[in-house]
């Protein structure tokens, strides 16, 4: 037994030396994925399931146009509206304007289309008639995998 | 001047101690602002506004699949009513004809897939519908990328370079239209 208790015990240490680096790097990391939400959607987009899905790797080229029923006071929902950047669209006719200066800025525009799944295609197909005159074709319609099938 | 010189110099110090706890704390807001959300959806390019002079161009009948959804949502593939879960099969024969079949197409270069709807036409199917169709042509670009010795078509375009031309895609081209709504569809 004496040569159990004999035996110095060596004070297990780990090394944090490099735990502000450690973090730092993972700050980094963060730092440079983050986007700061600056919009606030003001319509319901419950987005539909697909399967065949292309993913957006350039997402400075994005453009948002959100459609789907009013967010109202109190959990209700109003009429199905069309929203791009931070102002639900009033007139329809003012969105090939919209998307026309957006073009000009960056020719590479992709405009995804976060619809509601209820909305109907009326709306859509407006919209999508106005993004033509603007000039801006390259659209994607925004989905979520459909996790029901895998 | 002996005076100077006797003078200790302190070494400048910055505490280093917190750098951890700032980093941390910088850290932490950064992991709750961020949300890493991938955009994922069904790409499409939509046909450039049409001139009121120059008629599109003509595609023959039978080179052209006409899929319509209508207010209810159901599907009429050709004239025939059918299901969204058939789509695929009848937009892949069409395309991979290559003239076999009179009623489908004669080449898959000129097979155009069609798709119409009503303003009352749920979204949801027309999502459906789009997720078919561009099935069928993930499924033949698939086939095509494994005839080729490739695992599959994904596998085949990332081991493209930006220059090479995507022979795949030039070979069986989606070529989806979208019909032009009713002018007296709207409000």
């Amino acid at each position: 037994m004496a040569h159990f208790t004999k035996k110095s015990k060596a004070k297990p240490e780990i090394s944090t030396a490099s735990l502000p680096d450690i973090i730092f790097m993972l700050l980094i990391f963060f730092m440079v994925t983050t986007v700061l939400r600056e919009q606030e959607v003001q319509v319901r987009t419950i987005l539909p399931q697909a399967e065949a899905l292309t993913k957006i790797e350039q997402k400075r080229y994005v453009s948002y146009v959100w459609m789907g029923p009013e967010k109202l006071r109190g959990n209700r929902f109003g009429e199905t509206r069309v929203q791009i950047d931070d102002a639900v669209v009033e007139d329809m006719t003012n969105i090939r304007l919209i998307m026309y200066r957006k073009l000009t800025v960056e020719p590479r525009l992709i405009v995804s289309l976060r619809v509601d799944e209820e909305s109907e295609m009326g709306i859509v197909t407006d919209v999508q008639q106005e993004l033509r005159k603007g000039g801006t074709l390259r659209i994607n319609y925004s989905s979520k995998r459909d996790i029901s099938n895998l | 001047m002996g005076m100077l010189k006797k003078k200790q110099r302190r070494e400048a110090e910055i505490p280093t101690s917190s750098m951890a706890d700032i980093a941390f704390l910088l850290l932490i807001f950064f992991l709750v602002t961020t949300t890493i959300d991938v955009d994922t959806g069904i790409g499409m390019t939509l046909p450039p506004e049409l001139d009121e002079e120059i008629d599109p161009p003509p595609v023959k009948e039978r080179n052209l699949l006409k899929i319509l959804i209508n207010e209810q949502g159901q599907v009429l593939l050709e004239d025939l009513p059918s299901s969204v879960a058939q789509i695929r099969g009848e937009v892949r024969t069409h395309v991979t004809n290559n003239d076999v079949d009179q009623r489908y197409s004669e080449t898959p270069r000129k097979a155009v897939v069609s798709i119409k709807t009503d303003r009352q036409t749920p979204y949801n199917m027309y999502i459906q519908t789009m997720d078919e169709v561009w099935m069928a042509y993930f499924e033949i670009w698939d086939t095509e990328a494994r005839s080729l010795g490739f695992l599959n078509y994904q596998e085949y375009r990332s081991s493209l370079e930006d220059s090479k031309e995507n022979e795949i895609r030039s070979k069986w081209p989606a070529q989806i239209s979208l019909a032009e709504p009713d002018p007296g569809g709207g409000e």
